[in-house]
């Protein structure tokens, strides 16, 4: 099969939908000529026109807003944000408006929107270019909420969010938008809320999100020559979230580590810890162990910002310690 | 050049300061060239005479915020480059303990609230520390640094108002640099910029950013207004980035023209322009200048090699100041 970059994904999901159905359309700064800062959206504006890909000005409440009065009233809008960090700045319009209004109304109106941003440190980009928001809106009902962990899901799941009738989040990974995956010719679609078992195991399940999945990728194959046998699932979407599949691995396995790179306290990583903690209490061996990016603000400097994430190797001896049956207090 | 006789000293301080800003980022860019800089950073190249012109006319009492442009409103509010070289590099020396790095450099020692990622961010800010400069019966005054594509932010208007609404002393500085980003600033910006201030009954001006005496005999003048309650002020600041948008923005010309460039390098440069003005007027000749020159270009160099060979901070610090004690 080709391979071709988590980059080039996003682009032709959008570029299908947006052939597909012409109530698509995509809005946010510099998407155009530019094609965003990392270059993702190239040629969308050269095939669609300005019309439909359109270049806002630096007013995120704003453009947001009237995606969410579009998607209200018959349009299907992409909405850019180039970092992830400014969901802080449009939160009102998400979770006031966007999240609510189907309920509000009775589910008399619908918000078909997609909010497509990114996560992910260690890029050197600092505390306002780096966080990983994802447990953020996930906390709000009325939102959905995918992460790619490969070119592959990428554009799987942003077909699937263009398509829902429900205002998406996507967060991609943004050290991984060169990152290349087999993606077949064919159209497919990727539903939400099933999960992608990664690799089979038996002592231990690892369930990551985003680039969290190649991390525990990697744990697995060092556990592996420990004789260790990890499974490692991606639930691709945490709202919804597949639960089943989850829940299955942990009642085979016994033990598990869920991995987000997202600040750890109150996070992503909590509440899929707590769900196998509640519903799968009686098949443990072990507490399930939460990792996620340390309770700090992203530092700049590389000698710090490298200890604030997950790696390979502390998933790898966490999981160790967990099948050797050691109580492990803090991660 | 707009003509204003002051002394000697203050006009070769400020071309010295440009200069550095220059030197600085020179060198800076470098650094990103050679792979020896970790991430991105926004030079500030060509639009120097709008930080000296501004900060020039400022105590260290008085406050900036500056944006993710920042090295130059750093350099001008009096930072020195060791300290910002190692900001820059991560070290544990910088100004910000290598927390911070080129996008959130901050000097409280001469008045720099900091520099701020988000664009717009630091509207507020300002807007605050006037708010509590009037209400503690301080006379220091706040200078918010922003640029055109900033204007775009709502929080711009809800502070603007609120500044006039209580008559605080701060100044709102948009360096208009013909761009945010890849886009042109009238692709961007509906009407005039200076009249959205006047619509709050904010008097604005336009000053050519190119000439920093210019830009130096207004800001004088609206400080010393703003000290007196007369504030706020609005200033566009009419300037041009030479480099790209961030160091990394090579091949730009898809939206900005070689010749464009040219143009404001050759023809409005601001030291260049400022130069010529000091010979002209016998306050200081050619070799003067030249050995000025030289010894910024040493003091840099030597700062690089400082910082290059600085520590990095020990791993403890990492969770170290996320709150106060
Ligand atoms: C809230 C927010 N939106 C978008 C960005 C990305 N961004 C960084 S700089 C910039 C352009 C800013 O233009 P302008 O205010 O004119 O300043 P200049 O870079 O020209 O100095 C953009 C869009 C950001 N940092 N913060
Ligand atoms: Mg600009």
């Amino acid at each position: 099969m080709r391979e071709i970059t988590l980059s080039q994904a996003v682009n032709e999901a959008i570029a299908e939908e947006m052939r597909r159905d012409p109530t698509v359309f995509l809005m946010g700064e510099d998407v155009a000529e530019a094609g965003t800062p990392f270059k993702v959206l190239s040629g969308l504006v050269e095939e669609f026109g300005t019309e439909r890909v359109i270049d806002t000005p630096i007013s995120e409440p704003g453009f947001v807003g009237l995606a969410v009065g579009a998607a209200m009233t018959g349009a299907r809008p992409i909405v850019d944000l180039m970092f992830g960090d400014f969901i802080y700045l449009v939160m009102d319009q998400l979770c006031n408006q966007a999240a609510k209004q189907h309920y509000m109304s009775g589910g008399k109106l619908t918000v078909p929107m997609v909010l497509r941003t990114n996560m992910g440190a260690t890029r050197r980009s600092a505390a306002q270019h780096s966080q990983s928001l994802q447990a953020l809106v996930a906390h709000i009902p009325g939102l959905k909420v995918a992460m790619p962990s490969s070119a592959y899901e990428a554009k799987g799941l942003m077909k699937t969010a263009i398509r829902d009738n429900n205002p998406v989040v996507i967060f991609e990974d943004k050290l991984m938008y060169q990152d290349k995956a087999p993606v077949p010719e064919e159209e497919y679609l990727i539903p939400f809320g099933v999960a992608n078992i990664k690799r089979e195991g038996s002592d231990i399940t690892l369930i990551g999100t985003s680039s969290m999945v190649q991390v525990a990728e990697k744990a697995a194959e060092i556990l592996a020559l420990e004789g260790i046998s990890a499974e490692v699932i991606d639930p691709r979407t945490i709202v919804p979230l597949d639960e089943a599949t989850l829940l299955a691995s942990v009642k085979k396995t016994s033990r598990a580590i869920v991995i987000d790179e997202g600040h750890q306290s109150y996070g992503v990583t909590a509440e899929i810890a707590s769900r196998l903690n509640e519903k799968a209490f009686y098949h443990l061996d072990a507490p399930v162990l939460r990792m996620g990016a340390m309770d700090v603000p992203v530092p700049f400097s590389p000698a710090l910002e490298d200890l604030t994430v997950p790696t390979p190797e502390q998933v790898a001896a966490n999981a160790r310690r967990l099948c050797a049956g050691e109580l492990i207090h803090a991660a | 050049m707009a003509k204003a006789k002051s002394n000697t000293e203050d006009y070769l301080r400020m071309y010295r300061q440009m200069v550095r800003i220059r030197t600085f980022e020179d060198n800076a860019n470098q650094l990103y060239l050679s792979a020896k800089m970790p991430g991105l950073t926004h030079m500030y190249s060509g639009e120097e005479a709008v930080a000296v012109g501004i900060c020039e006319a400022l105590t260290d009492d008085d406050r900036i915020t500056s944006t993710h442009r920042g090295h130059g409103h750093c350099v001008a509010k009096g930072a020195e480059f060791k300290q910002m070289f190692c900001e820059l590099l991560g070290k544990a020396e910088g100004y910000c303990r290598g927390k911070g790095g080129s996008m959130h450099i901050a000097d409280q020692s001469h008045g720099n609230l900091g520099a701020n990622a988000i664009v717009g961010g630091s509207m507020g800010i300002a807007t605050g520390s006037a708010l509590r400069a009037k209400l503690q019966g301080a006379d220091d005054v706040t200078v918010c640094f922003f640029g055109d594509g900033a204007t775009a932010q709502g929080l711009m208007y809800e502070v603007m108002n609120m500044a006039a609404l209580w008559h605080l002393p701060v100044i709102y500085a948009c360096e208009n640099n013909g761009y945010s980003e890849y886009t042109k600033t009238e692709e961007i910006a509906a009407g005039s910029i200076t009249a959205r201030a006047e619509a709050f009954g904010i008097e604005a001006h336009q000053v050519d950013g190119q000439d920093v005496l210019a830009v130096n005999d207004l800001t004088r003048k609206l400080v010393a207004r703003a000290r007196k309650g007369e504030g706020p002020f609005f200033m566009e600041l009419m300037t041009y980035r030479y480099h790209g948008h961030h160091v990394g923005d090579i091949n730009r010309e898809y939206y900005r023209s070689k010749d464009e460039e040219k143009d404001w390098r050759d023809n409005r440069d601001p030291i260049i322009r400022f130069r010529a003005h000091l010979v002209s007027e016998g306050i200081a000749t050619e070799e003067d200048l030249d050995a000025m020159n030289a010894e910024v270009e040493r003091d840099a160099a030597e700062a690089v090699a400082y910082a290059l060979d600085a520590a990095y901070p020990d791993a403890s610090e990492v969770d170290m100041h996320v709150f106060a004690a």
